[in-house]
């Protein structure tokens, strides 16, 4: 006990693993007993019993897997198209002074507006289609990323690009071989952190506009007083998230061994 | 390149044999403009680098030793004045101008062999004479072994040797060090100084050291200049009449010991005049 609490001790991996496992489990426990001793309304909080109930008839009847899958559509187009505009914006703003006068100030006021906002300004552009989530995704995404991306682009050492001039690199040669392989892990790492966020908007799109979708199927549980389906929609997407972050965990570790925070 | 006079065992300073200026500085200032005030980094510099030497300048802290360098190398431009490179103005960073810094600046995502194939690889020349100068390089600087490593599995030492050797590999007019072995314990330093003299003794590579370290500075170059600050001022110029074979021991040689004498009184005589 007494080296497991010193200050910034190591302990093992098993051990994390173990304690990581025993919080949820313990969660689940003190659920288990507040409902099962009927301590609160089931209609407040369901038991662990029946909301795995309504988890097991979801994915049976289909209605379950295919929410997930236009959830997951949605996330992933939407922030593709953050990714794809958002990434190149952001190297350009993090290297050209002039780039970033031109665009940094504008992002900075644009985060600052609620996307929960946009969603009826969307609704008036482009309907309740397909479209719509997939603008409000990029819409809350894209700016932050931008900004994001220009300080990972920033934080490569001046040194390294200077090395690399004394090396003969010119200008573009700097970009290519220097600036973007030293950015790399930490840009994939914001990328890992972005599409967190994207869930949070996507499910208030789907709240107030949508007839499908893992956000739209809490709601409709919220109107049929169906706790536990409401529990199985955000534990659902609890659960896309973890394995995302898992993913990109693992790419991270296997793109850049080089990497000094990469053990 | 005339073998017979640098060979030249008595150790006379390569100046007064050769009239081949490599760089020449004139009269450089070099003012840094901050929101509070004006602060003065150099002042009338002048300085003459002949091909094949080995110069280092000594400083203290702040004195604008960095500054130079950086002008140098075209990484910065001078307030005023000019610095000629065989000759021609000096407008910007190239790769006749290598250089290695205080800081760690190995390409982390490149492996030893990469990285000092980096440069090499934007010229046009044949992948198998590419590997050939690696080989070379890696031998020199004793690290065949950790051809495939990453700088991170590197010590601080062996980061700096493949730093000196893509510096050379890349065979530069000039390379410019920058208190390469500054971040290192004492022995280490003193068995980078010995690696970094031999590979001199053998390339004869021009050389402009910095450093603020007056043994280090005595038992590298042929000639020291040594900087005062406030404003950054070239306070002496030193041949190093030393053998040309430099050996460990010649620290405690009686030659040595005058020069750091000599040396040490330029650097600090503004404190005792302060006192
Ligand atoms: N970018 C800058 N802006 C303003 N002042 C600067 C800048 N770079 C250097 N200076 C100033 O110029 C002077 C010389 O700095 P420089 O880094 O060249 O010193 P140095 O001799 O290399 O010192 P050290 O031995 O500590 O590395 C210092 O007073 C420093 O504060
Ligand atoms: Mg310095």
């Amino acid at each position: 006990m007494h080296k497991v609490f010193k200050i910034r001790g190591k302990i093992s991996k098993k051990l994390y693993l173990l304690i990581g496992i025993s919080s949820f489990l313990l969660i689940i426990l003190l659920w288990t007993i507040v409902t099962g001793l009927g301590l609160v309304e089931p209609m407040f909080l369901p038991s662990p019993l029946k909301v795995t109930e309504n988890f097991v008839e979801t994915v049976q009847n289909g209605q379950l897997l295919n929410n997930a899958g236009i959830s997951i559509y949605r996330i992933v187009m939407g922030f593709l198209l953050a990714v794809i505009f958002g990434v190149p914006i952001g190297i350009l703003v993090g290297t050209f002074k002039a780039v970033e006068a031109f665009i940094r100030p504008l992002c900075e006021f644009i985060r600052y507006m609620p996307v929960p906002a946009f969603v009826p300004l969307v609704m008036v552009w482009s309907g309740i289609g397909e479209g719509a989530k997939i603008i409000i995704v990029f819409l809350g995404t894209f700016f932050q990323l931008v900004l994001m991306i220009a300080d990972d682009a920033m934080s490569v050492p001046d040194d390294l690009l200077n090395s690399s001039y004394t090396l003969g690199a010119k200008r573009w040669t700097a970009i290519r071989k220097v600036l973007l392989p030293s950015m790399a892990p930490r840009m994939m790492e914001t990328l890992r952190m972005t599409i967190g966020w994207a869930w949070t908007y996507l499910v208030v799109a789907e709240l107030v506009a949508s007839s499908s979708g893992l956000g739209y199927s809490i709601l409709k549980a919220q109107r049929f007083f169906q706790t536990e389906a409401i529990f199985v929609g955000i534990l659902t997407i609890g659960v896309i998230g973890l394995i995302t972050d898992r993913l990109f965990a693992l790419l991270i570790k296997v793109m850049f061994p080089w990497d000094e925070r990469n053990g | 390149m005339s073998k017979s006079i640098l060979e030249d065992q008595t150790g006379m300073p390569l100046e007064a044999n050769m009239a081949s200026n490599k760089i020449i500085a004139r009269h450089i200032f070099k003012d840094y403009r901050t929101k509070k005030k004006e602060v003065r980094a150099l002042q009338d510099i002048n300085i003459e680098i002949q091909d094949n030497e080995f110069v280092c300048i000594v400083g203290p802290s702040g004195c604008g030793k960095s500054t130079l360098l950086k002008i140098l190398a075209g990484l910065d431009f001078p307030t005023a004045g000019e610095i000629l490179l065989n000759g021609k103005t000096i407008v910007g960073p190239g790769e006749d101008r290598g250089m290695v810094f205080q800081s760690y600046t190995l390409f982390p995502w490149m492996t030893v062999e990469e990285n000092i194939k980096f440069g090499l690889k934007l010229r046009k020349i044949s992948a198998g004479e590419i590997q050939k100068i690696v080989d070379s390089y890696l031998k020199k600087i004793h690290l065949e072994e950790f051809r495939k490593s990453y700088p991170k599995e590197l010590s601080g030492g062996m980061k700096q040797r493949v730093a000196i050797a893509r510096a050379l590999a890349n065979s530069p007019e000039v390379l410019l060090m920058d208190e390469p072995f500054g971040a290192l314990d004492p022995h280490t330093k003193e068995q980078m100084q010995l690696l970094l003299r031999e590979i001199w003794e053998v390339e004869k590579p021009t050389i402009v050291f910095i450093t603020h370290d007056i043994d280090e500075a005595i038992f590298l170059a042929n000639k020291v200049y040594v900087m005062s600050t406030n404003p950054g001022e070239i306070a002496e110029e030193e041949g190093i009449y030393l053998p040309f074979r430099r050996e460990v021991e010649m620290k405690d040689s009686q030659q040595f010991i005058r020069l750091r004498k000599k040396i040490n009184r330029i650097l600090y005589s503004d404190d005792m005049t302060a006192n």
